[in-house]
C-alpha cells in the first residue's frame, strides 16, 4: 500500500501544478492550447495520488508488487515526454514559419528596392493617386 | 521566343567570390539575369553583387543554404522565369558550362538537369571523406530512383517551371540536393545528369567539414528514408504553401 504521506505530498504537488498552469493562462502568460497537456498532467496526477486504491490496483495490473507510487512516477514521466515532444512539434512548425517569413521579408525587399531605383529614375512628375 | 532564364546565387560571406561569379555570368550571356540571394552575410556580399550587376535579395538572416536556394526559387516563380539555373557563389560552377545544362530543357527531355563532375572520369577528386559521402548518397539515391545518378550533391542545376514551382514550394534544409533529388522522383519530374567541370574552391572551404559531414550524412539518410515514405505527390497541385 502507498504511504499516506506520499500521496498527501504528491496531491498537494498536483493541485500546486494546476494552479500555477491556471494563473499563467489568467495572466495570458500561457496559452491554453499549450496549457491542455499540463492540465492533464496535474489532473491525472492529482487522481493517482487520491484514489490510493486504485494506484495499488493499477500497480498490480502492471506487476509492480513492491511500491506502488513508482506508478506516480512513471505516470508524470509519461506526460513529461508527451509535453515535450508536443513542444517539438510546435518548435519545428516554428522554424517553418519563420523561414517563411525570412524569406518573404527578403524578396519584398528586394521588390521595394527595385520600385525605388525604377522611381528615382523616372520621378513621377504626378502625385500618385490614392 | 527565347525562354527568359534567371540565374540563382546562394551566398554566404563570399564577398571575395561573388563579384566574379556575378561578372562571369552576365560575361556569359548578358540575357541572364542574376540574382544572389545573400544568405544573411555579415560582410560586402550584398554590395558587391550588386555592383556587378545582380539582382540582390537579402535575407535579415542566416536561414542556411537549403532556404537561401528556395528563396532564390521563389523569386524565379514571382518574377515569372521559365528556367532558373543555380550556381554557387563561391565560384565552383563555369557559366561556360550552361549551355550544357540548358539543352535537354530546351529540347524537352528533362525537368531538371544536374551538372555531374562524376558522369565520367573527370579532373575534380574531392577528398576521401567527401567522396565516400558523394558515392554513399549517389548509389543510394540510384538504388531508390531505379536510375542512374552520380552527383546528388551538386548545386548546379537547370530547372523549368514545373520544377521551379516544385521547389518554391518545398524544399530540404542543409545539405539539400540529395534529398531535392529524390523529392523531384516522388513529384515524377524527369532527372538528366550531363558532365561538367567544376572548378576548385576560389576561396574559403567548403561548408562541409568531417564531422560534419558525418551528422549529415546520418540526418540526411534518416531523412531520405522518411522522404520515401511519405504519401507521394502529384506536381504543383496539393498541400498549401
Amino acid at each position: 500500500m502507498t504511504p499516506v504521506r506520499i500521496s498527501i505530498a504528491a496531491a498537494i504537488g498536483s493541485v500546486l501544478l494546476i494552479l500555477i498552469v491556471l494563473e499563467l493562462i489568467r495572466g495570458r502568460r500561457l496559452k491554453e492550447r499549450y496549457a491542455l497537456l499540463w492540465l492533464a498532467t496535474g489532473l491525472v496526477l492529482l487522481v493517482l495520488s487520491l484514489w490510493r486504491g486504485g494506484l495499488n490496483t493499477i500497480a498490480g495490473w502492471l506487476g509492480v508488487s513492491g511500491y506502488p507510487p513508482a506508478i506516480l512516477f512513471a505516470a508524470a514521466i509519461m506526460f513529461v515526454i508527451a509535453v515535450l515532444l508536443h513542444y517539438s512539434t510546435v518548435l519545428s512548425r516554428l522554424t517553418d514559419d519563420n523561414v517563411l517569413l525570412a524569406q518573404e521579408v527578403a524578396l519584398l525587399r528586394a521588390r521595394v528596392d527595385a520600385l525605388e531605383r525604377e522611381e528615382a529614375r523616372e520621378p513621377a512628375t504626378e502625385p500618385r493617386a490614392g | 521566343m527565347t525562354p527568359r532564364v534567371v540565374a540563382v546565387v546562394p551566398a554566404y560571406e563570399e564577398e571575395d567570390a561573388i563579384g566574379a561569379v556575378v561578372a562571369g555570368i552576365r560575361e556569359f550571356d548578358p540575357e541572364i539575369d542574376v540574382v544572389v540571394v545573400d544568405d544573411g552575410s555579415g560582410d560586402r556580399t550584398a554590395e558587391l553583387a550588386a555592383a556587378a550587376g545582380a539582382t540582390v535579395v537579402r535575407l535579415p538572416f542566416n536561414l542556411g543554404i537549403g532556404a537561401a536556394v528556395q528563396t532564390g526559387f521563389r523569386y524565379a516563380l514571382e518574377q515569372d522565369y521559365d528556367v532558373a539555373v543555380r550556381l554557387d557563389g563561391d565560384g565552383q560552377h563555369e557559366p561556360g558550362e550552361l549551355p550544357k545544362l540548358l539543352e535537354p530543357l530546351e529540347r524537352g527531355e528533362a525537368d531538371v538537369v544536374t551538372g555531374s563532375r562524376f558522369r565520367e572520369a573527370g579532373s575534380y577528386r574531392p577528398p576521401l571523406g567527401r567522396r565516400l559521402g558523394i558515392t554513399w548518397f549517389a548509389k543510394l539515391v540510384s538504388l531508390l530512383s531505379r536510375q542512374r545518378v552520380t552527383d546528388t550533391t551538386s548545386g548546379f542545376q537547370a530547372l523549368n517551371r514545373p520544377a521551379i514551382a516544385l521547389f518554391a514550394r518545398d524544399y530540404p534544409s542543409d545539405y539539400p540536393e540529395v534529398e531535392a533529388t529524390v523529392l523531384l522522383l516522388k513529384h515524377r519530374l524527369r532527372l538528366t545528369e550531363v558532365q561538367v567541370e567544376m572548378r576548385e574552391r576560389e576561396t574559403g572551404s567548403s561548408s562541409i567539414t568531417f564531422l560534419s559531414s558525418l551528422y549529415y550524412g546520418i540526418k540526411v539518410t534518416l531523412a531520405l528514408f522518411v522522404g520515401m515514405a511519405r504519401r507521394s505527390a502529384v506536381p504543383t497541385e496539393e498541400a498549401p504553401r
